[in-house]
């Protein structure tokens, strides 16, 4: 919440409204879908995120305290108050991943972007955040781009090749 | 000879999962028609009969958790399918999904049919948003044919499944967490009475099973109960689908009747170690599960057998560890995600994680304390005792298990 400033007040025009008007409606104004909502209306967000105004505007479509909203969005991993990227890339640190060798797919995603983990680059478009196991041990070590899973990346050059499909 | 065998799985790869015809050209809803010929007890006695046990961890009797559900009292009860699979190195609900998702649908209609549900809810965790379409495709279209809505198939019963979507909690796999969920709230447990059997997803009796206990309903169903037990042991009866990973040479998962030894899975059906290292431990059931050594890989992989050398089946998750890890690495590994995850409502998860993990990164580093050991033993017994929720009373089975099979592991440096 500390990050939200006037600056990001430009976020919610009319055809966003409209947009998440939709979601609500999809989802019956059903004030039990809340987490899905929020998902789905971040989703719809550059940067992937839920800024204050549109909490404020969902808070009050809905009728659900602005209160219980950041209750929601601050408890979930999957969901943020504050500006992400246009590629979120996640690197799984679950203990299957890290005993199949992470360090080196840690280490090529830093180098690669440029940046450390939990950081965004400076253009905003890619961020690496440290998640939990998201099931792909199967083919760990793993990420997830924009929530999209990529997996056995054992070298340097085949995690570049998964980035080079996110320009 | 493959050792691996095919009853939950044996629809894997036969139809396309997008397309109810397909799975109509199968033979598929042969077992709801069956089941709504039938009467709530006849099933739940199939039910006891197979002696399933809970596959999400907990191992409760499917049978014995139906019959209860049934006889609370209520006219308007609901159904959670509990696809929150969060356990590190647990991915087996994501194949049924995948290959086989008319057949936990159906799974999920027995249960409500076996209960007196009207309502069938699905908490499909975030990380799975890419099987969303598939299931919703697969509910619409049972729909339109039928198999969901008022008077299935002529039987008079009315059931409705419906979808939501987790957000990255790995708490939300406990029942009453994901109830507050689905609610639209922050994913907090329940203190328990009043139990969620009787008063759960908006206050209403609400049985919760997992994906794959709900597969095996289905599964049972067609083929009979005989078929079914047929596979495994004499107190370990039926098939199980393993999440094999890790330090292993063929990784996936893999339905395997109960009995085979841990080195049979291992070895034959994950092809050995990883460069032919050797194998140092294994980790059973998620990170809230325990660890055991190389020692005792020869262990027949049954509730019994396993219970035997301090382990359990939890998840079914396998997750194998070769000699170029420490195990201290492992735990700390373990205990960062446990931090992570903790809800913060109880005092006893919360700093008792936090306080654990100072001594673990103490170990790690190799500046441990000599009163170290035996404080964080301290700590994690009250935990396991008096925390909140399944989450607090598991986190610390990989450090207990982690220092019962690796004491030196864990020796104090003298002079300190």
């Amino acid at each position: 919440m500390s990050s939200s400033n006037a600056t990001t007040f430009e976020v919610l025009d009319k055809d966003l409204a409209k947009k998440i008007d939709t979601i609500i409606a999809n989802n019956d104004s059903n004030s039990t879908k809340l987490v899905g909502i929020l998902l789905e209306v971040q989703d719809i967000i550059p940067k992937q995120y839920v800024p204050l105004e549109v909490s404020a505007y969902i808070s009050q479509k809905m009728n659900i305290p602005l209160s219980r909203i950041y209750d929601v969005i601050s408890f979930y991993a999957a969901l943020s108050d504050v500006p992400r990227a246009d590629y979120v890339v996640q690197l799984c640190d679950s203990v299957v991943c890290k005993v199949t060798g992470n360090t080196d797919l840690k280490d090529s995603l830093q180098d690669l972007l440029g940046i450390g983990i939990n950081e965004i680059t400076p253009d905003g478009k890619y961020a690496i955040e440290s998640t939990a196991c998201f099931g792909a041990c199967d083919i760990a070590p793993a990420i997830r781009v924009n929530g999209k899973v990529h997996g056995h990346l054992t070298s340097r050059e085949k995690v570049k090749q998964v980035l080079d499909n996110y320009k | 000879m493959s050792k691996t065998v095919s009853f939950i799985t044996e629809n894997f790869g036969k139809y396309d999962p997008k397309s109810i015809a397909s799975y109509e050209a199968i033979g598929g809803f042969t077992a709801i028609k069956k089941a709504l010929a039938m009467s709530s007890n006849e099933i739940i006695e199939m039910a006891k009969a197979a002696a399933i046990k809970g596959r999400g961890g907990a191992a409760y009797d499917t049978g014995r958790k139906w019959s209860q559900a049934a006889s609370v009292p209520g006219t308007n009860k609901v159904v959670i399918c509990n696809a929150d699979e969060g356990e590190p190195c647990t991915f087996k609900d994501r194949s049924i999904i995948q290959n086989d998702p008319f057949r936990l649908l159906e799974g999920m209609i027995i249960a409500g049919y076996t209960v007196g549900a009207q309502n069938g809810y699905i908490y499909l965790r975030e990380e799975y948003r890419h099987l969303r379409e598939l299931l919703k495709g697969a509910i619409d279209q049972m729909k339109a044919k039928g198999y969901l809505g008022n008077n299935i198939l002529g039987s008079g019963f009315n059931y409705s499944i419906h979808l939501y979507s987790g957000a990255g909690a790995y708490v939300c796999g406990e029942g009453s967490t994901l109830i507050e969920s689905i609610e639209g709230k922050s994913g907090r447990p329940r203190i328990k009475p009043p139990f969620i059997k009787e008063c759960g997803l908006f206050q209403l009796p609400t049985l919760v099973n997992n994906v794959e206990t709900l597969a095996i309903a289905t599964a049972m169903m067609t083929h009979g109960t005989a078929d079914y037990v047929a596979y495994g042991t004499e107190k370990s009866p039926g098939t199980k689908i393993i999440s094999l990973a890790g330090n292993v040479k063929k990784p996936g998962t893999y339905e395997i009747p109960f009995g085979l030894t841990l080195r049979e899975i291992i070895y034959d059906i994950g092809g050995g170690i990883t460069n032919d290292n050797e194998l140092k431990f294994f980790q059973l059931g998620g990170a809230s599960g325990k660890i055991g050594s190389a020692a005792v890989v020869d262990t027949p992989y049954t509730y019994e057998d396993l219970a035997k050398v301090g382990l359990t089946v939890g998840s079914g998750g396998i997750l194998v560890v070769d000699e170029r890890t420490r195990v201290i690495d492992f735990v700390k590994s373990i205990q960062d995600f446990f931090i992570h995850e903790s809800c913060g409502k109880c005092t006893p998860c919360r700093e008792g994680n936090r306080q654990i993990s100072k001594i673990v990164d103490r170990f790690v580093a190799g500046d441990q304390k000599s009163d170290d050991l035996a404080t964080a033993e301290r700590f994690a017994n009250i935990m396991s005792n008096c925390a909140f929720c399944g989450l607090g009373e598991t986190a610390q089975s990989a450090l207990l298990s982690a220092i019962k099979y690796f004491p030196e592991e864990f020796g104090v440096k003298g002079g300190n």
